[in-house]
């Protein structure tokens, strides 16, 4: 229910940016959502992200290797294996600042900064 | 950057590959090159043909990155190109006695994967094998199906030891509890063990130790290095001859520290780019003829008596 919500507001917002734009070549605009993180090269893109508490963060892989989202104490947050274009979404109810990282190339890092 | 310079200077088709780097691999990987260590120091000899195989006492062959289950452009068929190994090996001049299979046998740990792997693995010439695993053979479930299935001899956490005619082998375990910004890691419990389990060795006796993630910094910036691989390799000083196979870096690639010698397999699924001549070392496209010219098999021969481990990668092509 949470995440049709989210995948609602995730099309408005890019309907919203695609008139904004007039541009028919926003055809990824869910690539460009607010609170979206995208694995590319390995590696987390934006590295850090600020958000408001109880927001709703998505990660997409679009790597051709799996990788993993998980918080630095391997508990708070942790995904299954991503596989290409698959994603996870992770509700950030407690204010603080979250450091990540993929469990299987843990040169990949991150950090959520929930206010 | 020389390496970007580099890079440009020999990307003449724009497609990202180096054609020199590309080229020294096919030489290396290709024609079959023989690496004898005598006494520490390595000798390079190009293979002239099948008779000219070395005899020697004991044979074994080494795959590695199988990624059962990857079906990405870089080589959408990887249980093709993991038999077409195996064919390799049922051709061998000299009959391996055993294999080694130095992880990423799965590309997501799935059952279906390692069934698979081992399904395949029954036509091989050599019946007993043995795996240390990779990260991927590690993800989802922190290693619990690779240990069941594959770990059931070895320490709990993965790592063991055994022997074969002299030479004392160890597989060790570097893809567990792997921390945040880190390299591979085998963390104290399995040093303390490595200690002791080598301590009532005498120092004559070769050691071959195998893991996964390589335990050199061949290049720490993409992760290829193991962060205590140091104080491991302080237990093994003492020896003679020491020769360390890895898996990982689908690519081979090799260096001789005093009486260590480091090598690396290349993978059965797909290369990857030589260090740093990459965005990411993510699977490296090639075209598709010459896939199997960059994939391939590792060849060891050791002979009793001469300290001597030589190493042979040959491809699939």
């Amino acid at each position: 229910m949470q995440r049709n919500l989210f995948v609602s507001a995730a099309a408005i917002l890019a309907l919203t940016g695609a008139i904004l734009l007039g541009s028919s070549s926003h055809a990824h605009a869910a690539d460009t959502t607010a609170n979206q993180i995208t694995i590319d090269n390995f590696s987390f893109s934006p590295a850090t992200i600020n958000v408001k508490t109880g927001t709703e963060v998505t990660w997409v892989n679009h790597d051709d290797i799996p990788h993993t989202v998980v918080s630095d104490d391997k508990t708070t947050v942790k995904s299954r294996p991503l596989d290409t274009d698959e994603k996870f979404t992770f509700k950030f109810d407690k204010p603080g600042t979250y450091n990540y990282f993929c469990s299987i190339h843990p040169k990949m890092t991150g950090k959520v900064v929930v206010q | 950057m020389a390496s970007t310079k580099d890079e440009i200077l020999y990307d003449h088709n724009h497609d990202g590959i180096d054609r020199r780097g590309f080229l020294r691999c096919m030489a290396w990987a290709g024609t079959g090159a023989l690496c004898v260590m005598q006494g520490g120091v390595l000798k390079t000899f190009a293979l002239g043909g099948a008779g000219k195989a070395p005899k020697g006492e004991l044979s074994f062959v080494q795959i590695s990155d199988s990624h059962m289950g990857f079906d990405k452009p870089a080589n959408p068929d990887v249980v093709a190109t993991f038999k077409a190994a195996i064919d390799k090996i049922n051709v061998l001049p000299a009959a391996p006695e055993f294999m080694l299979h130095t992880g990423d046998i799965s590309h997501l740990a799935k059952p279906a994967e390692f069934d698979n792997v081992e399904q395949i693995l029954k036509s091989a010439r050599a019946s007993e094998i043995f795996y240390v695993p990779g990260e991927h053979d590690f993800v989802g479930d922190d290693g619990k199906k690779y240990l069941e299935r594959f770990g059931k001899s070895a320490q709990s956490g993965g790592w063991y030891s055994f022997e074969k005619k002299g030479v004392h082998f160890i597989g060790l375990v570097n893809v567990a509890n792997l921390k945040a910004g880190g390299l591979g890691s085998l963390g104290s419990e399995q040093l303390e063990w490595l200690e002791k389990d080598v301590k009532h060795l005498s120092s004559s006796t070769p050691v071959v130790v195998f893991a996964h993630i390589p335990l050199w910094a061949v290049y720490p910036e993409w992760g290829w290095g193991t962060e205590d691989s140091a104080q491991a390799l302080g237990y093994l000083k003492r020896f003679g001859s020491v020769s360390v196979l890895n898996g990982h870096i689908h690519q081979t690639m090799q260096k001789v520290e005093g009486n260590v010698t480091f090598h690396t397999a290349c993978s059965t699924a797909f290369p990857q780019p030589k260090p740093g001549t990459a965005p990411s070392p993510g699977p490296m496209k090639v075209p598709a003829e010459q896939l199997r010219s960059v994939l391939g098999i590792t060849e060891v021969h050791y002979k009793k008596g001469q300290h001597a481990i030589a190493v042979t990668d040959e491809s699939l092509a």
